[in-house]
């Protein structure tokens, strides 16, 4: 199995690393400025949610393919805490009203597939599809 | 690839004109082209990203420093984009919330609505407007077969949505009692147990219940902490506070209140409000109950239900048309 570019999340620093990364391979993949830009934030919110509540976690990547359609696939693990409620942080206006920025809503939008896995006492799993356009 | 909703053609155009005159028409098309984009959800940072390949096509060899620093700019942008994105479902959430207001505030005018009764020899005005969509006032009228009208006025310290669920809990408690349990204070003691038991300690209501036979044109009546309606006596041309005391509904379980009577002689007028009425705001000041009698008096000649929307058209004047609380309006008045 080919092995995937990984970035483990132990600091706030780690947030950095994982954002380049991400941003090296959208541009491989032939994403634009707006766009890069974009999957780029999503990273910072996915490895800052790790870095924030579950201490340590890793976020990587997978070039994805689908239909002829190139994406670039983010996932984030941790086994932190886990999520109790799921639709309260999906909902507008949760973090943000906080001032914690975009928060799992604001990944979503970034994005254009966004899928969540928790259980509680067990850990996060997210991942989050851009396709080039 | 996709057509940008942004057009690049268009930016490029009014962004050369204005470089190349300084010219007031570009500024206003790039206003033009702001709002459009606002309605198109185009995001701060696609505008951005139109600017730099405009700036890149009108001068392809711009300075590398100039392209970088509004890709930097670019990045910054990019959380007023998600702002902007969550602003709009935000408000479409409030507009399902409102619609759906708007429905309940329907099915509780439906669920209260009461028939004015049509009484010989008794002329009857009422009037209820809520500050917002529902309504914490409530009035009912009950006609018992023995010939007694019973009028209940009621107000839920407190607006909109909770109010209103009080409201109809009222009503529904009132329409199970047995005709001959409604005597006022009767009425009053049992619905004080009915709030206590279901209500949040927070919430208060404050209730009149007045009888009157129309045999014998007795009124009687008492209050739970309500507003204090009045007595017009034609005969003097004076008004009188209906004097009743008692608890607000809900306060203790045991509650007892005192039920007076008065009789009612022709051309007389029993009043009853909500503190909508006597606490009308002129600027920053409460009127003053003397000033209410006065408008009230203006209008007392006129057909009870005439009388009552003519004081509400006054104070909703008088008020800016913005009402800060439920205004309740009832009149009796016995005809000569």
């Amino acid at each position: 199995m080919e092995l995937k570019p990984c970035v483990n999340i132990r600091q706030e620093w780690d947030i950095v690393g994982a954002r380049q990364l991400g941003r090296e391979k959208a541009k491989e993949l032939g994403f634009g400025t707006v766009d890069q830009a974009r999957i780029a934030t999503a990273i910072s919110e996915l490895a800052r949610n790790i870095y924030l509540y579950a201490g340590i976690g890793k976020v990587y990547f997978e070039m994805v393919d689908h239909l002829g359609k190139k994406g670039l696939k983010i996932v984030a693990v941790d086994e932190g805490p886990g999520i109790r409620d799921l639709s309260q942080v999906m909902q507008d206006g949760y973090s943000t009203s906080g001032g914690l920025g975009a928060g799992l809503p604001g990944v979503k939008r970034l994005m254009d597939t966004f899928e969540i896995n928790s259980e509680w006492g067990e850990g996060t799993e997210i991942s989050a599809v851009k396709w080039v356009r | 690839m996709k057509k940008e909703r942004l057009d690049l053609d268009d930016y490029r155009k009014f962004l050369k004109q204005y470089l190349l005159t300084h010219d007031e028409t570009a500024l206003y098309q790039a206003e033009q082209l702001s709002k459009l984009s606002v309605q198109h959800n185009v995001s701060p940072e696609e505008i951005i990203h139109v600017h730099i390949k405009a700036l890149k096509e009108l001068y392809p060899d711009l300075q590398q420093e100039v392209s970088d620093s509004l890709n930097f700019l670019l990045e910054a942008m990019i959380s007023y984009g998600l702002a902007l994105q969550e602003y709009q479902s935000l408000r479409e959430k409030q507009s399902a919330l409102e619609s759906e207001i708007s429905v309940a505030a329907n099915m509780q005018k439906t669920l209260l609505q009461t028939k004015k009764p049509t009484i010989t020899g008794l002329d009857i005005g009422a009037v209820s407007v809520p500050a917002n969509q529902m309504n914490g006032d409530y009035y009912h009228f009950i006609e018992g077969s023995d010939g007694t009208l019973g009028i209940a006025l009621a107000d839920v310290i407190g607006k909109g949505v909770p109010a209103a669920l009080a409201m109809s809990m009222i009503k529904y408690s009132m329409d199970s009692f047995p005709e001959q349990l409604r005597q006022p204070a009767q009425i009053l003691e049992s619905l004080n147990r009915v709030v206590e038991q279901n209500v949040d300690t927070s919430m208060f209501i404050t209730m009149f219940y007045g009888s009157y036979n129309t045999k014998n044109h007795t009124f009687s009546f008492s209050s739970a902490g309500h507003e204090p309606g009045f007595f017009y006596f034609q005969e003097t041309a004076s008004f009188s506070e209906i004097k009743a005391r008692g608890l607000v509904l809900g306060a203790t379980s045991d509650a007892r209140y005192n039920e007076e009577a008065m009789t009612i002689h022709d051309g007389d007028a029993i009043i009853l409000l909500t503190d909508g009425v006597t606490e009308c705001h002129l600027g920053d000041r409460f009127i003053e109950r003397d000033e209410v009698l006065e408008v009230i008096k203006d209008y007392l000649h006129l057909p009870a239900q005439e009388a009552v929307e003519k004081v509400y058209k006054h104070f909703e004047r008088l008020q800016d048309f913005h009402l800060r609380d439920d205004f309740t309006l009832i009149i009796l008045k016995k005809e000569t």
